[in-house]
C-alpha cells in the first residue's frame, strides 16, 4: 500500500509539481475553449452552406469532412507542425494544435448538424414557406432550432472526445496538462505527476459531460 | 351561388409533371371571392398537387396562376410575399414542435411581416380566439389533440390575413371524433367570407358549405357543379362511380 502511494501519490512531488500542472490546466482550457467555439461554429456554417445544395461546393465539403474524420488527429498535427515549415509556412505549436483540432471538430460537427437538418420533416419546410419565409428564414427560425436540439447528445460526445485530444499537444511541445505531467514524471522518475494530470483531466471534463446531459434534458421537448 | 365578381384566383392551362409522370394535364379554374370550392377525386388524381401548385410549393411545369390579378409565375413576382396571402393547411398539421401555439401563430408575423412582439401576439391571440383555442396559447403542439393542432395550424395561416385559404385534406389524419371541431372552424371561416379551396372527403361538409364541387380524375377536371347536382346526379360515369363509393 505504501509503495502504491509512493508511486502514484507522493506528497512532496504533488506540492512540487502542482504549479506546473496548473499552468498546463490553463493552457488546456484555453485551447479547448477556442477549439469548441471555432469548431462548432465552423461545422454549423459548413452544414448551412451544404443545405444550399450547390454540387461543386458540396463535393468540397464532403471531401474535407471525410478526410478529417478519417485521419488520426495526431497524423494531421505532425504533418502540419513538422511538414509545413519545409514549404516556408511555420505555425507556432499552440496555433497548430488549435487549428487541427478545430478542423477535426468542424468536420464531425458538420456531419452531425447536416444529419440533424435532414431529419427535420419536409412538412416543416413547407409550412414555413407557405407563410412567406424564404429559404434562409426557414432554415434559421424553423429548421436549425429543431436540428440543433436533436444533435445535442452526439455533438456533446464528439466535442468531449475531440477536446481531450489537446493532449496531443505534448508531441509538439505545447505546455498543456499532459506535457507538464510527462516532463515532471521524467524529472522525478515517479508516476505521481501523471496521476495529477489524470485528476486534472477528470476535474475539467466531468463537468463538461454533466453539462451535456443537462443540455440534453433542457433542450428536449416532448415530441408529438 | 356567389354573385359574379372579378375572380380572386385564376388558374389557366396548369400542367405539372414529376419526371415522366404527368400529374396535372391542363387545369383551368376560376375562383370568385368568398367562394368555397370543394375538390374531390380518386387518390392520384392530382387534387393535392393542384392545391400545392396554387402557392408554388410545387413548381408548375406550365400554366398561368394569378391571385388578385398578380401573376404568380412571373419572374418579377415576389413569391414569398404572395404566399402570405395564400393560407395553407396541411393534412399532417406541420406545426413547429419547438414553439407554443402562440409562437407558431406569431412567428411569420414577427419574422416575415416584421410586426413587434406585442402587435404579433395581439393578432395571434385574435387568430387563436377565432379557432376557439386562446386558452391553449401557451401549450406546445405535443400537448394538444390532433383536432386542436389542426386548428392552431388554421390560426397560423389566418393570422397573416390571407385572401385565399387552401386546405389539403385537413381532417384525414384526425380521429373521427375530432373531425367535427375542425370542420366547425372551417364553416365559421366560410360564413365570415373567406375564399377557400378544400381537398377533402367530408361529403357532409361539402353538401352544406361548398358553393361548387369539382371532380378530378387523371390530372383533369372532369366535372363540376353545385353540391346538390354533383352528389345528386353526377353526369359522367367515373364521377358517378366515385361519388357512389364515397356516399355508400
Amino acid at each position: 500500500m505504501n509503495a502504491f502511494l509512493e508511486t502514484f501519490f507522493k506528497p512532496n512531488l504533488i506540492a512540487q509539481y502542482l504549479p506546473s500542472i496548473l499552468k498546463g490546466v490553463i493552457v488546456t482550457i484555453e485551447i479547448a475553449l477556442a477549439v469548441v467555439v471555432c469548431g462548432l461554429l465552423l461545422g454549423l456554417l459548413l452544414a448551412v452552406v451544404r443545405s444550399f445544395q450547390l454540387k461543386p461546393v458540396n463535393a468540397l465539403i464532403v471531401i474535407f469532412v471525410d478526410m478529417f474524420r478519417a485521419l488520426p488527429p495526431l497524423v494531421i498535427v505532425l504533418i502540419v507542425y513538422f511538414g509545413l515549415p519545409n514549404v516556408g509556412i511555420s505555425i507556432p505549436s499552440f496555433a497548430v494544435l488549435w487549428l487541427v483540432l478545430t478542423l477535426v471538430l468542424a468536420a464531425f460537427a458538420e456531419e452531425i448538424f447536416w444529419a440533424g437538418i435532414l431529419s427535420v420533416p419536409k412538412g416543416q419546410w413547407e409550412a414555413a414557406r407557405s407563410t412567406g419565409f424564404g429559404f434562409l428564414g426557414t432554415l434559421g427560425w424553423i429548421v436549425l432550432p429543431q436540428a440543433v436540439r436533436l444533435t445535442v447528445p452526439p455533438i456533446t460526445n464528439r466535442t468531449v472526445a475531440i477536446t481531450k485530444n489537446t493532449a496531443l499537444g505534448t508531441v509538439i511541445g505545447v505546455p498543456e496538462i499532459l506535457n507538464q505531467a510527462t516532463s515532471a514524471q521524467s524529472f522525478s522518475g515517479n508516476a505521481t505527476p501523471l496521476m495529477m494530470g489524470a485528476i486534472a483531466y477528470l476535474i475539467l471534463f466531468i463537468p463538461v459531460v454533466a453539462l451535456g446531459r443537462f443540455l440534453e434534458t433542457r433542450f428536449a421537448w416532448r415530441r408529438s | 351561388m356567389v354573385p359574379d365578381r372579378p375572380p380572386i384566383l385564376q388558374v389557366r392551362g396548369l400542367h405539372k409533371s414529376f419526371g415522366h409522370t404527368e400529374v396535372l394535364r391542363g387545369i383551368d379554374l376560376v375562383v370568385a371571392p368568398q367562394e368555397l370550392v370543394f375538390i374531390i377525386g380518386p387518390s392520384g388524381s392530382g387534387k393535392s398537387t393542384l392545391l400545392r401548385c396554387c402557392n408554388r410549393l410545387e413548381e408548375p411545369t406550365a400554366g398561368v396562376i394569378t391571385l388578385d390579378g398578380v401573376d404568380l409565375m412571373a419572374r418579377s413576382t415576389d413569391i414569398n410575399a404572395m404566399r402570405r396571402k395564400i393560407g395553407m393547411v396541411f393534412q399532417s398539421f406541420n406545426l413547429y414542435p419547438h414553439m407554443t401555439a402562440l409562437g407558431n401563430v406569431t412567428l411569420a408575423l414577427r419574422k416575415v411581416v416584421g410586426r413587434s412582439r406585442t402587435d404579433a401576439e395581439r393578432l395571434g391571440m385574435e387568430a387563436l380566439e377565432r379557432v376557439g383555442l386562446s386558452a391553449k396559447a401557451r401549450s406546445y403542439p405535443s400537448e394538444l389533440s390532433g383536432g386542436q393542432q389542426q386548428r392552431v395550424a388554421i390560426a397560423r395561416a389566418l393570422a397573416l390575413e390571407p385572401s385565399v385559404m387552401l386546405f389539403d385534406e385537413p381532417t384525414s389524419a384526425l380521429d373521427p371524433e375530432l373531425v367535427g371541431s375542425v370542420l366547425a372552424v372551417m364553416r365559421e371561416l366560410k360564413r365570415a367570407g373567406m375564399t377557400m379551396l378544400v381537398v377533402s372527403h367530408e361529403m357532409r361538409f361539402a353538401r352544406d358549405a361548398a358553393d361548387r364541387v369539382i371532380f378530378m380524375d387523371h390530372g383533369l377536371i372532369v366535372e363540376e357543379g353545385p353540391p346538390a347536382q354533383m352528389f345528386g346526379a353526377p353526369k359522367g360515369e367515373r364521377a358517378k362511380a366515385f361519388i357512389a363509393e364515397l356516399t355508400r
